[in-house]
């Protein structure tokens, strides 16, 4: 097949069926060179982003929220055109009819949707409640099927943050495929695999297949009617540079209208968009000046998109936050580098447009990165604070060279694969109540088996173990069972139509699972392993305390004898949710990442053995408790590497912060510095690293004046936020964590 | 059979103490007592935990992949030339593991048992801490002509120098101390670089802890123009 706007790309077998990953591999140019072609902002952009800054700033004036439409329900071409300033932007397109101002979405929840309006002083519009009165949102359908225990789970909080009130997110559609195919041919593929369908037997897993393929090709039409609305028309493919970034923009734009959901992740564009950009300048039409306005442009519409939540919503995912991941880097399977010009340029926005937590730019490192890019990172990484890493190394055996990061550490073919999201269980609040028999004594609910109380002098370590495999394996079978009633009714309620339009049909499924508390739970049994521990009882005889005398190892030192238990923990947590059968038969995927909600699960969990008190922080994701570490942050990134990515594929988020003076005493040796510890760290197949270079005393006085601050960005667990846009707590958290200092 | 000595504790990235990223090793025990010192909790030299060299060296080689090109190992201390039988195990066996090893001390012993040690070493980071003979003996309690005479081992075995000073304010932040700095730089060919460090006061806590005066109390900090100035005299 060909097109007229395809001339001057090489021929591949993407031109006859839709595979972005071929044209990629077909037409890119790799880059070896360092960041000195980059241009800076033009007047344009500064002018524009000074709007935008003054629209942020009433934002934050406003509490956090700009306006609401309280009468619209959110949807492709529900809202008339929205610009920040329409003579001057190059890519156009809004959420809603105005910049910042937040729709409502209630096909995850209309309790939700209604709160969320109220929390920031709007009422959700009659319209809005009557159109869904008689409507089953994702929300009612799957509180009519849970059961007694999931909701017990639930209230005791020993399963957290589940996505039964809100959209899923997680999913990442293969934007890029409306630029290089155009909807029409989308639309003409998806039809041939419906009617494809006719061949086979009609069941459940075919009829809903049908149904889907019916509302995907719905959408995908939509998706053009709303582009029209911008006086563009995508049925054919982008022409150039500029449409082929607006035509993404718009896919992405559609999946963010029709869906609130946690994390809507982008995807790997930069070095795909690099491609039209190398013809355009080839042709003489598109300057490097040029080049960067157009990134500028599509990433100051990144930065203004917004979803409407509730305040408990922010509770557990600080910051306002929609993941607006993108991948820039790693290698390609034939060992050409898939570094850009692009990949420079996209990092370049922190500078041209200031430093940002959305998109979130995720950098996937290998060793055998060009050496120019490794020193422009770590150059942006102590700059900015806004960039994570992840080990392409690791991850390209398993998933090619044309997967992306959904969130903040989920990896995935972009447009092939996809994941039903489940938050996390609490590792150390399920200790807590297998040690008590099944009872939770923050909540006072009593749960899972029920068994007498462990009692004696001292906690023996084997019996501990005995005791919590048996709450691990039924806490895995009610977590996957409470997954499978979620997803279920999130397919039935709230289907994903654009998003799995721009997958393959027949798509690959993870399913999602988590664990909070891992370090404080190894530190744990560690203390019952190698110190005295004695449980402290209250007046009902329950343990709500522990008495623990003598040394023990703690994670993030290095040490063999408690880093196995943490790695331990993970596969056994993974092998017994594997024992129960997924909806869609979903593969199991663990992760160790927990966004802000560590500060909310501490304050949801007793007081442990490791002499965390009750209600104190976890540590976020994967790392080690906050200022156990005696022997410098190398040792505690090894004690991360030995967690095992087999154990633990849907990632491993560790967030490391170091002074600028304990990297190194010049800014060349910091960035060599901070490039040879990331070469070290992912060598050593670790997973996923938040870079913050910075003192604690910047973070305390933007604590004590935040308005001094406004953009301080810095990476939590798996994402970068606005530090005045976490809560109190949460800001205190994160300055109370180890900052890896000069002695 | 292994050679055991003492540690007063390890940092694990060091990036200040010789080139690269170091796995950094704090000796216990000291025999001088200088009163700048800001690592007074490394002078008894009962003080601080029992290792053996392999421990040692299997600590740093779980770091090997950090290191790249330039990084290793630094023994620092306290003063690593008390326990050189135990210094120069370490670094034989990183030096079988393919480790960097860099030293870092004062210069103010010279036996057999240093000279072996020397032999496996790298780099010297050598602290000269004063140019002045008389300073020199008031401040650090032994004679000038120590580090001189341990610098002209090093020059004539060829082992490459990093000359490290502490920046005191009233006492060595003259240009003059600078120049005379230089000289003795340029009159040993081993000295590739010359590294100025600024005087700092955070060790307070550590003397307040073990209930003894922290001599340098009442001496301010070098101002980084101060450092930078003198720093272009180099």
């Amino acid at each position: 097949m060909k097109h007229e706007n395809w001339n001057g790309f090489i021929e591949g077998v993407w031109q006859d069926e839709i595979n972005v990953r071929d044209f990629i591999q077909t037409n890119f140019k790799e880059y070896y060179g360092d960041a000195s072609f980059l241009a800076g902002a033009t007047p344009r952009t500064n002018a524009l982003m000074e709007k935008v800054q003054a629209l942020f700033a009433l934002e934050r004036q406003k509490g956090g929220v700009l306006d609401i439409d309280t009468d619209t329900v959110s949807s492709l071409t529900s809202y008339a055109p929205g610009y920040i300033d329409k003579d001057n932007e190059l890519i156009v397109g809004m959420q809603t009819d105005s910049p910042l101002k937040r729709g409502v979405n209630p096909f995850g929840g209309i309790r939700m949707a209604r709160q969320a309006c109220e929390a920031y002083g709007y009422k959700l519009s009659d319209k809005v409640e009557q159109e869904f009165l008689y409507r089953t949102t994702h929300n009612s359908g799957v509180f009519r099927a849970y059961t007694d225990e999931m909701r017990l789970a639930r209230k005791c909080h020993v399963i957290t943050g589940l996505p039964d009130a809100y959209g899923r997110g997680r999913i990442i559609g293969d934007y890029r495929r409306v630029a290089l195919y155009g909807v029409d041919r989308l639309i003409e593929e998806k039809k041939k695999d419906k009617a494809k369908l006719a061949d086979g037997a009609f069941n459940t897993e075919t009829i809903r297949l049908d149904e889907e393929l019916f509302q995907q090709i719905a959408f995908l039409g939509y998706m053009k009617e709303m582009a029209a609305m911008y006086g563009c028309d995508i049925s054919s493919p982008a022409a150039n540079a500029k449409e082929a970034i607006q035509w993404t923009y718009f896919a992405y734009l559609a999946s963010i209208k029709e869906q609130n959901g946690a994390a809507m992740s982008l995807g790997r564009v930069s070095s795909f968009f690099d491609i039209y950009i190398e013809r355009d300048i080839a042709n003489g039409v598109l300057t490097e000046e040029g080049a960067q306005e157009l990134m500028d442009d599509f990433v100051i519409k990144l930065r203004i998109a917004r979803h409407l939540r509730t305040p408990e919503y922010n509770e557990l995912f600080g910051g306002d936050p929609m993941w607006i991941t993108e991948a820039v880097g790693g290698m390609g399977e034939d060992g050409r580098t898939l570094v850009t010009k692009n990949s420079f340029r996209m990092l370049n926005t922190l500078y041209t447009l200031g430093s940002s937590p959305e998109p979130n730019l995720t950098v996937l490192w290998s060793t055998a990165l060009p050496a120019n890019f490794k020193k422009f990172c770590a150059k942006v990484s102590a700059d900015t604070d806004s960039i994570q890493y992840e080990n392409d190394d690791l991850m390209r055996p398993d998933y090619g060279d044309d997967y992306a990061i959904a969130c903040c550490v989920s990896a995935m073919k972009v447009g092939k694969q996809m994941q039903f999201f489940g938050a996390r269980c609490n590792l150390a609040k399920l200790l807590l109540i297998a040690i008590n028999g099944g009872y939770d004594t923050t909540s006072g609910i009593h749960i899972g088996p029920q068994m007498n109380i462990m009692d004696g002098d001292k906690l023996d370590y084997d019996a501990v173990m005995r005791r919590y495999m048996i709450y691990i394996s039924w806490l895995s079978h009610l977590y996957v069972n409470t997954m499978n009633v979620i997803h279920y009714m999130h397919d039935k309620y709230a289907y994903e139509k654009t998003q799995m339009a721009l997958h393959d049909t027949d798509v690959h499924r993870f399913m999602a699972f988590g664990v909070a508390g891992l370090s404080v739970v190894a530190d744990s049994l560690s203390a019952i392993r190698y110190a005295d521990v004695r449980p402290i009882k209250d007046e009902n005889g329950f343990v709500v305390d522990f008495e623990t005398t003598g040394d023990f190892p703690k994670f993030g030192n290095d040490d063999d004898r408690v880093d196995s238990i943490a790695k331990e923990m993970t596969h056994t947590v993974i092998t017994e949710l594997r024992k129960n059968q997924t909806y869609r038969n979903a593969e199991h995927t663990l992760s160790v990442l927990t966004i802000t909600s560590n500060v909310m699960y501490g304050k949801n969990t007793g007081a442990t053995p490791d002499e965390r008190k009750a209600g104190a922080p976890f540590a976020p994701g994967a790392n080690p408790m906050h200022n156990r570490e005696e022997n410098g942050a190398l040792a505690s990134l090894n004690s991360i590497t030995k967690l095992s990515y087999a154990d633990c594929r849907d990632g491993i988020s560790n967030t490391f912060s170091i002074t600028p003076e304990a990297l190194g005493k010049t800014e060349d040796e910091r960035i060599d510095n901070l490039v040879g510890i990331l070469d070290g760290y992912f060598s050593k197949m670790a997973h996923h690293i938040n870079v913050n270079v910075l003192n604690r005393e910047t973070l305390m006085k933007a604590y004590e004046k935040p308005e001094d601050y406004p953009n301080l960005t810095i990476r939590v667990s798996g994402y970068a936020v606005n530090f005045n846009k976490l809560s109190r707590e949460q800001q205190r958290e994160v300055i109370s964590r180890t900052f890896h200092e000069c002695i | 059979m292994s050679i055991v000595g003492r540690v007063h504790s390890v940092q694990s990235l060091g990036t200040v103490d010789g080139p690269g990223i170091r796995f950094v090793v704090f000796l216990q025990g000291c025999n001088l007592r200088c009163k700048c010192c800001h690592n007074p909790d490394t002078w008894d030299m009962n003080g601080g935990k029992e290792c053996t060299a392999e421990e040692i060296a299997e600590k740093a080689s779980r770091y090997k992949e950090y290191f790249g090109s330039e990084g290793g190992i630094t023994l620092s201390g306290g003063e690593p030339l008390l326990q050189a039988d135990f210094a120069r195990e370490i670094f034989r066996l990183c030096h079988e593991k393919g480790i960097n090893t860099c030293l870092d001390t004062s210069g103010c012993i010279m036996n057999d048992p240093v000279k072996a040690l020397l032999g496996e070493t790298d780099r010297v980071l050598l602290d000269i801490k004063y140019t002045d003979y008389e300073l020199y003996r008031e401040n650090v309690g032994c004679s000038m002509a120590k580090p001189l005479e341990f610098l002209g081992y090093l020059n004539e075995k060829k082992i490459p120098v990093t000359l490290r000073q502490v920046i005191i304010p009233t006492l060595n932040d003259s240009e003059e101390n600078i120049g005379r700095l230089r000289e003795i730089a340029e009159s040993n060919l081993c000295v590739e670089k010359t590294e100025l460090l600024a005087f700092r006061k955070i060790c307070q806590t550590k003397y307040d802890e073990m209930q003894i005066p922290f001599p340098f109390a009442h001496l301010p900090t070098p101002t980084s123009e101060t450092m930078d100035k003198l720093n272009k005299l180099l």
